[in-house]
């Protein structure tokens, strides 16, 4: 394991708004095909490390590494195309976009048809976004959202849209997926059917996974390692029994589940 | 046969446009059309020409731009000075007018698509004041009495000029890349975290836009003998930026119709430019209260007609999603 050299590294990543120390010292290692848990109490900085691994802040310390290529400093739309995609925490559907569109959008960056080709209908275009068509029709046969596909993605109901979102950064054709709590909102049958999907996909593109979750009981069931975040720092790194057992985690969690 | 299928209305839309062509070219010609209406005419295709290229930058691509009337001096000025300073034949000056109106929008456009919201506004509102400011003072152009041109505007350039302008905007939304710049309306963080050059196609649909305007501004100056700055103010930006917010944000044949019904009635209001301006306020302030996404919404006409068709079939799509 530690011959191999990972895929997507943090070393020692951190971020300050203002005063404060949002993160700070993470250092995190996912190797191909791995499915990694991200847990932690409300406000304990994991969407912010989603953030600075996909570009959306630049970290004020640390680097961050996608196989030997440091990241730091790429504008998102750059990180995405070197393979890394994301969804959101708070849904960000393109809402008058249909629901084939939105899994289209995430496939431009590997249109080959330009510009000048579409202006002027030439083969090319016809030829480009039928490619598209199909493509996008096969993400969305995946999450069985094929019978929407014309719906405006935000007609959908919320359990859709959290599909949809995923659909939609696996179009992006990322090595790395991130999640961040795609199960926030759904009820339990709904997140237990999410869970499956999410171990499918992983399997069938050969994907390595990094998924945000609240509630540390979901993750347990389907996560090989689970790093914990607590205000702002790694507190535990490990299998989930031995996460479980941990007694800092043990405290971080216990003012939580009583609310 | 599915090429066929697939671009049957195109086809039709395309004969219909030449059947039109052909008939107002004979009505001119036969002197059936007087110049009161021909000048309407020219006006209403000019201004659904601004309306169409403003449509795609704010429409389409969520950037609230409202110094459009600074491109359209740009590419009348330009044709202008092709034409009649340098003697240069109409085509030149119309390729220049589009040419130089897009250099304007590539160097307004690349630092100022980098703010967001009200300070991209502000950039353009005072690019807009700049463009008319400098024209006022250089006197190569005519300073405040402007340039007389030589009418060279005809109409099968108003009509080839207009048909290129809706062809190439449809043409250009229809496409990866028109779903592009709507997600960066819809969603710009999103649409970053997709893989979209975010900057790359703001400024795409800026310059295109801009390079429409321009041609616009071509085809006004050699129609109407003179022009001067005063006739590119902010109220002309103001005019186009009407159109397309009371088509609706988003729907390009709600700009192209709101484009037609204002310029009728700005026509017949020409003699009373006060009561021109309330019969303006009261139908923006109409629109607001009835309708406050637009005439057409983010709908096309072509959607309407689909829509009646399917509309079952939408249904039932619904019904499926509740279980
Ligand atoms: N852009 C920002 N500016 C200031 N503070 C921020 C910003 N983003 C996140 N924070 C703060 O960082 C902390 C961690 O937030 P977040 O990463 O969203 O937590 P989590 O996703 O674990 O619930 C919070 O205290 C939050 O208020
Ligand atoms: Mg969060």
């Amino acid at each position: 394991m530690a011959a191999k050299t990972p895929l997507l590294k943090a070393e020692n990543v951190g971020i300050q708004f203002g005063g404060l120390k949002a993160l700070s010292g993470a250092t995190m290692e996912l190797h191909q095909g791995e499915l990694i848990g991200l847990i932690g109490p409300n406000g304990a900085g994991k969407t912010t490390l989603f953030n600075l691994l996909t570009g959306v802040y630049v970290p004020t310390e640390g680097r961050i590494m996608l196989g030997g290529e440091t990241l730091n400093g790429l504008p998102p739309y750059k990180i995405t195309r070197k393979g890394i995609s994301r969804t959101f925490q708070n849904i960000r559907l393109f809402g008058e976009l249909s629901v084939l569109d939105n899994v289209k959008v995430a496939y431009h960056a590997h249109a080959r048809h330009s510009m000048l080709s579409s202006i002027f209908r030439l083969p090319s275009h016809f030829r480009g976004e039928q490619e598209m068509e199909e493509k996008a029709i096969e993400f969305l046969n995946i999450f069985q959202l094929d019978s929407v596909k014309h719906e405006k993605a935000k007609n959908l109901p919320y359990g859709q849209q959290r599909r949809l979102e995923i659909a939609r950064a696996l179009a992006a054709q990322p090595k790395v997926l991130l999640l961040d709590e795609p199960a926030a909102g759904m009820n339990p049958q709904e997140t237990k059917e999410l869970m499956k999907l999410i171990a499918f996909i992983r399997e069938w593109f050969a994907l390595t996974i990094l998924l945000i979750e609240h509630d540390m009981s979901l993750v347990m069931g389907i996560c090989e390692r689970i790093y914990v975040l607590d205000h702002g720092q790694l507190i535990a790194e490990g299998t989930p029994e031995q996460v479980r057992s941990n007694p800092k985690v043990i405290e971080a969690y216990l003012g939580e589940e009583v609310s | 046969m599915a090429t066929w299928k697939r671009t049957r209305g195109f086809w039709g839309s395309v004969i219909l446009a030449f059947a039109f062509f052909a008939v107002v070219e004979w009505l001119i010609a036969s002197g059936m059309l007087n110049i009161f209406y021909v000048n309407t005419l020219f006006f209403m295709a000019i201004n659904v020409m601004l309306a169409a290229s403003l449509h795609l930058i704010i429409g389409i691509t969520g950037q609230f731009s409202i110094g459009h009337a600074g491109f359209f001096a740009v590419g009348a000025y330009a044709s202008a000075i092709m034409t009649m300073k340098l003697q240069l034949p109409f085509a030149v000056g119309v390729l220049t007018a589009g040419v130089a109106a897009m250099l304007a929008g590539l160097i307004i456009g690349v630092p100022s698509l980098r703010l967001k919201g009200d300070y991209l506004a502000i950039a353009t509102l005072g690019f807009g004041e700049i463009v008319r400011i400098a024209l006022l003072n250089i006197d190569y152009v005519g300073g405040a009495s402007g340039m007389t041109v030589t009418h060279m505007t005809t109409w099968p350039w108003v009509f080839a000029c207009l048909l290129v302008t809706l062809l190439v905007i449809a043409n250009f939304t229809n496409s990866t890349h028109g779903r592009a710049c709507i997600s960066i309306r819809e969603d710009e963080i999103a649409a970053d975290a997709m893989g979209i050059n975010t900057t790359y196609y703001k400024v795409a649909a800026f310059v295109i836009g801009a390079f429409f305007a321009g041609i616009a501004g071509a085809l006004y100056a050699h129609h109407f003998y003179i022009i001067q700055p005063s006739n590119f103010g902010f109220l002309k930006s103001f005019d186009i930026l009407i159109f397309v917010v009371l088509g609706g944000l988003g729907s390009l044949s709600g700009s192209v119709i709101a484009a037609v019904l204002l310029t009728i009635v700005s026509t017949f209001l020409q003699n009373y430019p006060e009561t021109r301006m309330i019969i303006y306020s009261l139908v923006l302030i109409f629109v607001m209260l009835y309708r406050p996404t637009g005439l057409m919404g983010t709908k096309e006409l072509s959607s309407l007609w689909k829509w009646r068709k399917t509309e079952g079939g939408v249904n039932h799509g619904g019904k499926n999603t509740v279980a």
